[in-house]
């Protein structure tokens, strides 16, 4: 058997049955034996690698499988950079498989050679040459192992093209389930639970902070058994969006730059701050001098290296936080904290009137991006994928987007990368196909990947994309208008017309200038399980508000723009 | 400015390639100068250890450390401050054989500060002294200044714990026991 087939049986031994990929000279004996394997793997040809990623990386943020990608060596490897730095970013598990030149060759500056491995270690968990045939099964269980436990991320494994034609008599496989030097679950130390339940039983004024990590450990059930019986107000990073329902009485939102005002406020007035799977980005603190000073601080988190490296808490609980939260949950008191929990009406009720009503019920005749959001959220019943691009569209998307299940939203978070949302989109209709998808773009980041609809075609992947379209880059924009004197520096936008390329490539397509056309665009949008790209027109100088503007306090909130 | 001090770092690892970019990408994400590196079989087949000496405070290594350790093929990273450990360098120093004679100052020096002569030819001499840094910086100055230095090397800092540290393969013997019990 070849190195191409020991490959293709490996990924079978791992359950794989998507693939995301794109040929080329140096991995052209894998696709030749992917021939052989149509009915077994399912490949999906995208137009461009770095959409293999982020479609690997949508796939397995939907579905919780860890996304593969197969791409050629040199401009194929490097067109994944990107999607491979997101996914290290966001704790995304993938596995890049790349081809390589010759063993021989390596070195040598030979027809698309890159240093792959030199490239992608400051960005994956691990990155690996295969040189032999011999070393393949062993790597691809090693990969998977490896993307898929503790703190997942991404892996590569760079193929050299003399073991893809290599022959080995015999296959073997054995799934890897250790490896000395790696301990992904660190046991859980006692004594930190005991602090922490302590601490958490005698708080008056508890906030607990739920991040991605309680997604990717599955961890939703535990989470919201231990805030009920403490009966703890909690906010969602925008990583952890979805891993509790929107409309849960304890859920208050979001935490961040543009997130909800009472999280951002009781952020400095609990006594206690509980973080559960999240990392203290800086999009969340902002200035961390200030940030949570008056409250203790619980971090429970499964990589160390979280543990302490922004915000130094008074008990860091490290371990998988499936189990650390229910130790926790099942050792504390009942509690009840209705007049803390109360009092973040205040602050809701702020937000609405200055900030929500204007945006989802807008009243100057001119389309808003949270009205479109909110109106799409409602029509798919609160169930859809929610799947984003980079800027304002990401933020108001977020924001009104409404969720009752978890692993419902998709976004490039820590990396922030535009040309996301469309690819990424692909990838979750992949991994969940009898979920409606939902993926909102902005005019200048659906234009950095709309090859992919040329997919989105080919595959009949049937996803609904929204392009909120206001000719700007919106966010950048912003910026200009709020902190730049308004020096609108390269930031208009001459577009296409989106719905003559949507019909280029057989999708249907609708754009809408006001609250009625919306609403039948709307409705013929959800009319199949077909494609369909929504363009709507909206205000081109919406502002995104709440902010806090970056490197300020976390209660530094503006809600409008100063005059 | 937090208080930087000189932090001596070590790294266990597997034997493979590709380790020494995993490492100093750790130290220069965080803007750290490896002041000395030393790299070396351990006592223990197959597991590498380096040595690495460099200036910061003590939560910048601590993060450092905690990246370097997290690392797939990384089995132990550790740091100790100099008061922990019992520490040398080594240095060569090349000088000209006649220079040296001429001097006259070769028995003295010898005594003074623990030289070795490692080589004679008719051209030049190479001493070797072992030490802390000043002493072998002492030293290349007194020879430079007196007799002129044709050429000067100095290792990186060779380390070992005071404190009866848990050694690496009770560690390792640990985890394997570990993982037998999952099974
Ligand atoms: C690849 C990449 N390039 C640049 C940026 C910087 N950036 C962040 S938001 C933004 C504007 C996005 O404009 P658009 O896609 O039209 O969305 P809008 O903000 O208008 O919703 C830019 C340029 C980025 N995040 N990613």
């Amino acid at each position: 058997m070849t190195g191409s087939y020991i490959l293709l049986e490996s990924l079978l031994k791992e359950e794989v049955e998507t693939i995301f990929g794109y040929p080329g000279g140096q991995i052209i004996p894998v696709f030749d034996a992917l021939y052989d394997y149509k009915d077994k793997l399912n490949h999906i040809l995208v137009r461009h690698e770095q959409g293999a990623t982020h479609a690997a990386q949508g796939y397995a943020r939907v579905s919780g499988k860890p996304g593969v990608v197969l791409l050629t060596s040199g401009p194929g490897a490097t067109n994944a950079i990107t999607g491979i730095a997101d996914a290290m970013m966001d704790s995304t598990p993938m596995v890049v498989i790349a081809g390589q030149v010759p063993t021989e060759a390596l070195g040598s500056d030979a027809f698309q050679e890159t240093d792959l491995v030199g490239i992608t270690q400051p960005i994956t968990k691990w990155s690996y040459q295969i040189r032999s045939a011999e070393d393949i099964a062993w790597a691809v269980a090693r990969a998977f192992y490896i993307a898929t436990t503790g703190r997942p991320g991404p892996v590569v494994l760079d193929f050299t093209k003399n073991a893809q034609n290599e022959n080995l008599e015999e296959f073997t496989y054995q799934k890897c389930q250790f490896i000395r030097s790696y301990i992904p679950n660190i046991d859980i130390d006692n004594s930190k639970i005991n602090e922490a339940v302590n601490i958490i039983n005698n708080s008056k004024r508890p906030l607990a902070i739920i991040g991605q990590g309680v997604i990717l450990a599955n961890a939703e059930e535990e989470v919201l058994d231990f805030l009920e019986k403490g009966n703890i107000p909690a906010a969602t990073t925008l990583m952890g969006l979805s891993a509790i329902p929107t409309d849960h009485p304890l859920n208050k939102g979001m935490v961040g730059m543009h997130g909800n005002v009472g999280p951002n406020m009781m952020t400095n007035q609990c006594d206690v701050l509980i973080a559960i799977g999240m990392r203290f980005s800086d999009r969340v603190t902002g200035n961390l001098k200030t940030y949570a000073k008056q409250a203790k601080v619980i971090h429970f988190d499964i990589d160390p290296c979280e543990i302490g490296k922004n915000v130094k808490p008074t008990v860091g609980v490290l371990g998988d936080v499936k189990k650390t939260i229910k130790e926790v949950y099942e050792k504390m008191n009942n509690n009840v904290h209705y007049e803390w929990i109360n009092s973040f009406a205040t602050y809701e009720n702020r937000e609405q009137d200055k900030v929500v009503k204007k945006e989802i019920n807008p009243i100057d005749g001119r389309l808003h991006m949270g009205e479109v959001v909110r109106k799409v959220s409602e029509a798919s019943n609160k169930c859809a994928v929610l799947v984003t691009d980079v800027g304002q569209n990401q933020i108001m998307a977020t924001r009104y987007f409404q969720f009752s299940r978890s692993r419902s939203v998709i976004t490039s978070g820590g990396l922030g990368t535009m040309g996301f949302g469309l690819p990424a989109a692909i990838g979750a209709k992949i991994g969940a196909p009898e979920r409606t998808v939902c993926c909102f773009c902005g005019d200048g980041g659906f234009q950095m990947t709309l090859q992919e609809l040329g997919t989105i075609l080919q595959s009949k992947i049937g996803v609904k994309i929204i392009v909120l379209n206001n000719n700007k880059l919106g966010m950048v924009r912003q910026w200009q208008e709020l902190f730049f004197n308004e020096r609108y520096s390269f930031t208009d936008m001459i577009n296409p017309d989106f719905t003559l390329i949507a019909k280029a490539y057989g999708i249907g397509t609708a754009e809408v200038n006001t609250s009625e056309e919306l609403d039948s665009a709307i409705k013929d949008m959800f009319k199949d399980d077909k494609p369909y790209l929504l363009v709507a027109n909206v205000e081109k100088k919406g502002l995104v508000f709440p902010m806090t503007p970056g490197g300020t306090d976390v209660t530094n909130i503006l809600l409008e723009k100063k005059q | 400015m937090k208080e930087k001090i000189l932090y001596t770092v070590t790294i266990f690892s597997e034997n493979q390639v590709g380790l020494l970019n995993q490492i100093t990408i750790a130290f220069n994400r965080r803007q750290l100068n490896i002041e000395t590196l030393s790299v070396s079989p351990s006592a223990l087949e197959g597991v590498h250890k380096f040595t690495i000496t460099t200036w910061t405070d003590k939560d910048t290594i601590e993060m450092v450390i905690n990246q370097i350790d997290k690392r797939v093929d990384i089995l132990k990273a550790y740091y100790n401050t100099d008061d922990e450990l019992v520490f040398q360098e080594i240095a060569l120093y090349k000088i000209a054989t006649e220079s040296l004679l001429k001097a006259g100052t070769l028995e003295t020096l010898i005594r003074k500060y623990d030289i070795r002569v490692l080589e004679i030819t008719e051209t030049c001499v190479v001493l070797e002294k072992t030490g802390l840094y000043d002493e072998t910086q002492q030293l290349f100055h007194e020879l430079n200044d007196s007799i002129g230095v044709l050429q000067f090397i100095r290792s990186g800092r060779v380390a070992i714990t005071r404190s009866r540290l848990e050694r690496l393969s009770d560690m390792l013997a640990d985890i394997e026991e570990k993982y037998k019990n999952l099974m």
